[in-house]
């Protein structure tokens, strides 16, 4: 023991016996960019922390694994009454003006901008950092057979095309968060 | 906050253990801090290290893990083989530096 003591030494709990077989499990159902990142980062967080992860893509979720729309995800504010410009919380925009031409395209740059400048990837580079890491990502099968994809339209990194009964089969135990 | 003394230094932690103040690290300490939750120093671990007191004397903050990654060309899943578990927060527990912050 190379620690001698003037009070014994803390040491971090980094491997506690109690927060082993801890499991996570996400599913990401939306396809809109604002709704992609919770999820991504949620699992990033919870893989950092020694945490088995499961994602699980499904509906419009899909959106953020199939190679064709992954990197090219939109952010619309109508309906989004919470909508303001970065920086002016009590500077409301009217959601309507995001049904005119141009508002869309307009407001997912401006949430790029906004996510790059926190050293956040975009959501292809993100999905990689996941994989790296040891997020285990999963297609829904109802999902893909809707849109005629196979495993070759999706990322790479994607495990598998699999049943919900598969998913909740394999997330035994987890804790599940809908997004 | 507490003291304690770790391979003959005196340093100050906080409830988790941390060091509190980044200054009171030294190179040899590391290697202690390291056995403290059973990791062997390699060098690809110093190289690590190094990288992590650099930018955080530079940007007041630790470095994220994905930070780390793209600043030291080291791919995340070499980080998580020398880091088993939670390879940010052991980077900074044998660099001396707090917890990173960021989220990503």
């Amino acid at each position: 023991m190379t620690a001698t003591d003037t009070a014994p030494a803390i040491v971090p709990s980094f491997d506690d016996p109690s927060s082993e077989g801890r499991k996570l499990a996400i599913i990401c159902s939306k396809g809109s960019l604002d709704m992609a990142y919770p999820g991504l980062i949620l699992a990033n967080a919870a893989i950092g922390e020694g945490v088995e992860t499961h994602l699980f893509f499904t509906f419009w979720g899909f959106d953020m694994i199939n190679k064709a729309t992954m990197g090219d995800l939109k952010f619309s504010f109508v309906g989004n009454t919470a909508m303001h410009p970065p920086g002016h919380t009590g500077l409301g925009i009217h959601h309507m003006l995001g049904a005119l031409p141009g508002a869309t395209a307009a407001a997912t740059a401006l949430l790029k901008k906004q996510i790059a400048e926190q050293d956040v990837p975009e959501v292809p580079e993100f999905l990689e950092l996941l994989s790296a890491s040891g997020v285990h990502l999963w297609a829904c099968r109802m999902s893909a057979d809707m849109n005629h994809l196979t495993e070759d339209d999706l990322y790479e990194g994607v495990e598998g095309i699999i049943s919900a009964s598969d998913f909740i089969e394999l997330t035994d135990g987890a804790q599940l968060l809908f997004i | 906050m507490t003291t304690t003394t770790i391979a003959g230094h005196e340093v100050d932690v906080n409830e988790e253990g941390f060091l509190t103040r980044p200054e009171e690290w030294s190179e040899d300490l590391a290697p202690e801090l390291a056995q403290l939750i059973g990791l062997q120093l390699s060098e690809d671990h110093w190289k690590l290290i190094h990288f992590l007191r650099e930018d955080y004397a530079a940007q007041g903050e630790t470095a994220t893990l994905r930070r780390v990654s793209t600043q030291t060309g080291t791919p995340v899943k070499t980080l998580f083989t020398l880091f088993p578990g939670k390879p940010a927060k052991k980077m900074a527990y044998v660099s001396g530096l707090p917890k990173p912050k960021g989220c990503v």
